[in-house]
């Protein structure tokens, strides 16, 4: 009985089978017209860059020789270097990391950790998320206006390195609440039922378990700082430099010395920037190459952001 | 099939010696605990004595993981939890302003639900706890407690050769008796357990059973299950709770052979839970 059931409700399915197939057709085909698409989008950003590394590359291999990293910006193009603009780089970017990450993931812990659900918090999340959609260009105004002149601090290093911290602010303090927040509540839970204080906790188990995302959001944070133009042609940087910044190592006590801080400064793309807007095409050519170190210093950073994260997520032994 | 494991239960009661209660080791008064606007606990009272297990049995949403993060002030976690009414243990006052919560926790230890070791070795998983409180005086002590305690927690054996591997990589009843162990080390006197078998297999259960009736000739118990022949199993006293209200305490052989309330006698016996 039971089965003649089952039989006859089989044949009823069988009846609208040709429906279904056709269904199927239909839906396969959509699904295909999908992918297509998919891979369209996906290729046309994909194309677009490898044109323009080959393009880039094309135009700025050449120019790349050592005496391309160790001479100075010339009125000639074919002794024209990048020493200035790689050391103020640098320079610009220890600056920005040492003042930002500290900053940032110190604002995150706080926020996510210790301070206490109300509108004060509220209005200060609110805050940096809004912070990360500001235009750069406004940065650079206000550094103009609050460090240059208020604070004298000059067109120096130091305020090249000031105004991008507050720039990569949001995006330190959000991708820290993010890792922060990933961490399980178990572990939390764990930590506080043996008796550890909040700090403790913060640190023993917390910030281990985020160190991975926080890295993250500081290396994205960086490069982005690394490709700024617009803020620190605000504040001044200079165009066309012919010394080096005071050396950090000095011969006397203390050995070490910070007056590089107060030099003026120019940086990577500023070079690049600069050349660009000359006409001669041998000026173009070390725009490129410049454009070729700065990017392969971005990606330099990445990997090493990638491979620590890498590290210290088989550390953890999750 | 309910009445058939209800005599199973009277078995296993039976066939265990008189127990001897020593004195109250915590004592709760009119305890409430609220989650915002919802009233989570009412009017709790209950005393628990030393050196014994003490389970509290209930249907989900009854109130007795609740009533047992109380007792360690783990509620002080949850932002929107408010408690009030008084516990007392050793006779003071664990809600005092002037009782330090770390200190409080240091004394009462936990075992979670889930096993939850720290995503580090072996060895530090249970040496972190005494450092912290400053417990061993020299890097010889502290693998002094750290054998002493994994030994308690019966998985020194299994361990041993690989101690500085990770915690998470042993088996989840290998975890929950590292849990045990991470509590063990900072010497507590009281040590609360919410549902420690549920994420476990019946042969790790009962691994863990054992290690429970051990550990009360040393530590005061409170133990959270869903399972009725856990509770009858490893506690001497028990606890009904539901609704958020306790219903009936009483020796673990009372309750499950002579309830006086006809809630906890229609909870044991399955009909409702």
């Amino acid at each position: 009985m039971a089965f003649e059931v089952v039989a006859d409700s089989l044949g009823a399915q069988a009846k609208d089978s040709s429906k279904t197939v056709a269904n199927i057709a239909v839906r396969r085909r959509r699904e295909t017209i999908f992918k297509i698409c998919g891979l369209l989008a996906t290729s046309f950003g994909l194309i677009t860059l490898a044109l323009l590394l080959i393009d880039l590359a094309a135009a700025g291999f050449p120019r790349l020789s050592w005496d391309f990293f160790t001479n100075f910006p010339s009125r000639r193009a074919s002794q024209a270097g990048i020493l200035s603009a790689w050391v103020g780089s640098l320079l610009v970017i220890l600056t920005t990391a040492s003042i930002g990450v500290p900053l940032g993931v110190g604002a995150g812990i706080y926020l996510e950790e210790y301070g206490r659900r109300n509108w004060l918090t509220s209005i200060i999340e609110i805050n940096i998320t809004n912070l990360a959609g500001v235009p750069s260009i406004v940065f650079g105004l206000l550094a103009l206006g609050l460090f240059v002149y208020g604070l004298g601090t000059g067109r120096s290093i130091f305020t090249a390195g000031l105004t991008l911290a507050l720039l990569i602010l949001p995006i330190i303090v959000v991708a820290t609440r993010e890792a922060i927040r990933a961490v399980p509540a178990a572990l939390r839970e764990a930590a506080y039922g043996i008796g550890c204080t909040k700090w403790q906790v913060t640190r023993d188990h917390v910030l281990p378990a985020s160190l991975p995302g926080i890295l993250t959001g500081v290396i994205i944070g960086i490069s982005r700082a690394l490709g700024e133009t617009a803020p620190l042609i605000t504040i001044g940087a200079l165009t066309f430099i012919a010394f080096l910044p005071d050396s950090p190592i000095s011969s006397e006590f203390p050995f070490v010395s910070f007056s590089w801080l107060f030099d003026g400064f120019t940086v990577l793309p500023i070079q690049a920037f600069n050349w660009i807007s000359r006409p001669g095409s041998d000026f173009h050519a070390n725009a490129a190459a410049a454009g070729i170190v700065l990017l392969a210093i971005t990606l330099g950073l990445n990997a090493i952001a990638i491979y620590a994260r890498y590290k210290l997520r088989k550390k953890l032994q999750w | 099939m309910t009445a058939m494991s209800s005599v199973s239960i009277k078995t296993t009661i039976a066939a265990k010696p008189e127990f001897k209660f020593g004195k109250n080791k915590v004592s709760a008064n009119n305890v409430n605990v609220f989650y915002g606007d919802k009233h989570a606990l009412k009017d709790v009272t209950v005393n628990i004595p030393e050196k014994a297990v003490m389970a509290f049995i209930g249907p989900s949403g009854c109130g007795k993981s609740t009533f047992l993060r109380c007792l360690n002030r783990m509620n002080d976690t949850i932002p929107i939890a408010k408690v009030t009414g008084k516990v007392e243990i050793d006779n003071q006052d664990i809600y005092d302003k002037a009782l330090d919560v770390v200190q409080l926790r240091a004394r009462v230890g936990m075992v979670f639900q889930k096993p939850n070791p720290f995503p580090k070795s072996i060895y530090e998983n249970i040496a972190y706890g005494p450092k912290i409180h400053g417990l061993a005086a020299s890097k010889s002590d502290l693998n002094e407690i750290v054998e002493a305690s994994l030994k308690k927690a019966g998985l020194w054996d299994e361990v041993k050769d690989r101690l500085s591997d990770s915690g998470t990589g042993l088996s989840g009843g290998q975890q929950q008796r590292l849990c045990i162990a991470r509590a063990i080390a900072v010497s507590p006197e009281i040590i609360l357990m919410d549902e420690p078998c549920s994420a476990l297999d019946p042969i790790a259960t009962a691994r863990i059973e054992e290690l429970i009736d051990e550990l009360r000739e040393n530590f005061t118990i409170v133990i959270v299950t869903h399972s009725m022949q856990q509770a009858a199993r490893v506690s001497q006293r028990t606890a009904f709770f539901h609704l958020g209200v306790l219903v009936e305490e009483g020796t673990t052989d009372t309750i499950f052979t002579n309830p006086n309330d006809s809630r906890t006698q229609d909870y044991i016996t399955g009909r409702f839970g």
